[in-house]
């Protein structure tokens, strides 16, 4: 499972790097970039709850969760 | 100026010999083309496998096997296929060179890849300058009755972003021609949802002789990853600035000597556009293809050479590209928006020789992972790309930069313009 | 009983006031992107998010008790169609309009994720347009229209909310703004642009390549 960011919808607001901290900073401008250096960091099982709510939590619903 | 021209009897024509195949034996009405050329051959989901025998790959750019997409797109239902001739690559003129001297042939290829497909729609998406000329060579098909799927012409705007898969996409279905999020692959889900074929012209018309020649024929010149010939554009250094036809795998050096070659020792040249790499001048024996150009970093793109004499400074131009690439952004995602300009600033103080920013060489690298994979395209991709590439070929201008001065000085200017010498 | 209802109407229907001005600034400030003293911006958009569906439990009450009251005269009709009650159909009427508009502010909000971010974009701006609805329905309708304490609650959500607006239009509004500026880039399609001939030679010191920004 993998989160992936609509980067045309994304406006670096910066829930997401709150609701995961362990997958996500922030770049000076604000948007979130992956720790881990990939476009579409792995969510580790024990943070699909809290992918699921940044997700939810999104105030431009610029994440999806997807299967790859 | 129209002829009523009918469709001459179904004797096979030599095939061409050598690596004159798209350009020289272009025509540009349909009457010389169909002398030339032969009819248009009857085609359909069976050309996909000889296209697959034949090893085409694309010529847009990102050399994918068009088999592949060809395949995925027929297995969907009401297909959609679209020429792409955007051409938005300053550095480039190959597109519109073929559609100005051979259109028959990438209107043959664009039937021949709707037919094998089963599509319902055809487009051809180019530059303004180009609708009208083309609007011509489809009257003359309609007459004939050659297309049995109708082409409607798009008018492509003039950016760099312009020909980017999903911009196309989104410029056909009459939205402006900016990348979008890639929630589907376009060959199931494109154009009005439906699966979409997406093909450089130069694959189209490559095609088109494909299916008359076969694909041992195809086969005959270039290499084995990458079989065929290719439409180069070579600019700045060259005696002969132009398009020129060359067999993949033929030496750099061999496709400069094309266009004239260079009357004196090359210091670099940029390969691939401005989205590619650059080559230091030693390295220009290596053979215009993947897999040669792979260990130097670099890939033949959509054959763009651009030759840098040792009068002008590789800094200098890459801070002018790198300027206006980040003028070009789409300026939907936050990541390429900021973090170009940022890039292209930082790598203009250091073409400027400004002695006083600290560490500036690793302040450039250092906006590489903000820029890489944070995007709609790979718009910013590209660009870093470019920027490391000029840092490592240009290495000891660097230093020279930071110390204030600059390797080019003292040399004899070779002509003017270099880098942005291919005008429109 | 009637009057118990009354002093109910009008007092759910002061609180309701109230904390829709708190849903107003904590949207403004969702919006700014930044954090609030010991709550985190997602806290804040929660925050926002709860403090308004307690609102509409405040104005369900308020309409409900004012159903009950014999003296408001209201009918079913006039909690959803506006300006056809029977006393004072114009202040009542623009309570009604206030409750649709947070009705649709609420569903939509409820249902973001189905309806995708530009239709529910569109319908939360009327918030701007329901809050001051619902502030001259208070100022109007009722028994306390006039009172000094009701003119002082309103003055005090008047002065906070226009605060907040002149916030948002200004400049320094959000967090991210500052570093965005600095790139100089603004995010509109620009006119394309040509590299011009970047000259080779480098005595002359600036580069001439031209561009919008």
């Amino acid at each position: 499972m993998k989160l992936h960011v609509d980067w045309t919808a994304c406006d670096g607001r910066g829930l997401c790097t709150e609701l995961l901290p362990e997958l996500l900073a922030r770049d000076p401008w604000g948007y979130p970039v992956a720790r881990d250096g990939t476009a579409e960091p792995a969510v580790a099982p024990h943070l699909r709850a809290h992918a699921r709510r940044a997700v939810a939590q999104c105030p431009l619903l610029a994440l999806r969760l997807v299967a790859r | 100026m129209t002829t009523s021209t009918t469709v001459p009897v179904r004797r096979p024509r030599p095939a061409p010999a050598g690596t004159g195949r798209l350009l020289g034996a272009g025509a540009p009405d349909l009457r010389t083309h169909l002398a030339r050329h032969g009819a248009v051959p009857a085609a359909g989901p069976r050309l996909i496998a000889e296209i697959e025998r034949s090893g085409l790959t694309g010529r847009g750019g990102a050399a994918f096997p068009a088999y592949r997409k060809l395949a995925a797109v027929a297995a969907g239902r009401r297909a959609v296929v679209i020429g792409n001739a955007a051409e938005g690559e300053p550095a480039s003129a190959k597109d519109r060179t073929l559609l100005t001297h051979a259109p028959h042939l990438v209107l043959d290829g664009l039937a021949l890849a709707a037919a094998a497909v089963g599509a319902r729609r055809a487009y051809l998406y180019l530059p303004a300058a180009l609708v009208g000329p083309l609007r011509a060579a489809l009257a003359e098909r309609r007459a004939a009755r050659v297309d049995p799927v109708p082409v409607d012409p798009v008018e492509a705007p003039d950016t760099f972003v312009a020909g980017e898969e999903s911009a196309v996409i989104a410029r056909i279905e009459g939205r402006p021609a900016l990348p979008r999020d890639k929630r589907v692959r376009p060959t199931e889900s494109g154009a009005f949802g439906a699966p979409t074929l997406v093909q450089n012209v130069e694959t189209l018309a490559h095609l088109a002789l494909i299916a008359r020649h076969g694909a041992d024929w195809f086969r005959r010149v270039g290499t084995a990853a990458q079989p065929g010939t290719f439409l180069a554009t070579v600019s700045g250094a060259v005696a002969r600035p132009g398009v020129y036809e060359a067999a993949y795998g033929t030496p750099v050096a061999g496709v400069l000597d094309l266009a004239g070659g260079a009357d004196q020792a090359l210091r670099a040249v940029l390969v691939g556009g401005y989205h590619g790499a650059w080559l230091a001048g030693g390295q220009l024996g290596a053979g215009m293809d993947r897999d040669a150009l792979r260990p130097l970093g670099a890939s033949p793109g959509a054959g763009v050479l651009v030759a840098l004499p040792w009068s002008a400074c590789g800094l200098v131009e890459t801070s002018a590209i790198l300027d206006y690439l980040a003028g070009q952004s789409a300026g939907q995602c936050g990541p390429c928006l900021h973090g170009l300009p940022r890039l292209a600033a930082e790598f203009g103080l250091l073409a400027r020789r400004d002695r006083h920013v600290e560490r500036l060489a690793q302040r450039i690298t250092a906006l590489a992972p903000f820029l890489q994979g944070r995007g709609a395209c790979h718009h910013p991709d590209g660009t870093v790309r470019l920027a490391g590439s000029a840092l490592a070929a240009f290495a000891d201008d660097v230093s020279a930069h930071l110390a204030g001065h600059c390797v080019a000085v003292g040399r004899p200017v070779a002509g003017r313009a270099v880098v942005a010498g291919w005008s429109r | 009983m009637a009057s118990a209802l009354w002093y109910a109407g009008r007092g759910t229907g002061l609180v309701a006031l109230v904390m829709f001005t708190v849903v107003v600034l904590l949207g403004i400030t969702t919006r700014s992107g930044r954090t609030l003293p010991g709550l985190p911006r997602f806290a804040v958009a929660a925050l926002h998010r709860n403090v308004s569906l307690a609102a509409v439990a405040f104005l369900a009450l308020h309409m409900l008790t004012l159903l009950g009251d014999p003296y408001a005269q209201l009918r079913l009709v006039d909690l959803v169609v506006p300006f056809q009650g029977a006393y004072r159909p114009l202040w009542l009427g623009l309570g009604t309009l206030a409750a649709d508009l947070v009705l649709a502010l609420v569903v939509t909000s409820l249902l973001r994720r189905r309806l995708g971010q530009r239709a529910w974009r569109a319908v939360h701006w009327l918030a701007y347009a329901a809050w001051p609805v619902a502030l001259w329905h208070a100022l109007g309708t009722g028994t306390d229209s006039g009172t000094a304490w009701l003119r002082a609650v309103a003055a005090g959500c008047v002065l906070a909310v226009v605060a907040a607006v002149i916030w948002r239009a200004g400049a320094g509004f959000a967090e991210t703004g500052p570093a965005r500026r600095r790139t100089g880039a603004v995010p509109v399609r620009r006119a394309e642009v040509r590299v011009l001939a970047a000259t080779g030679d480098p005595r002359v010191p600036a580069l001439r390549s031209e561009q919008h920004r």
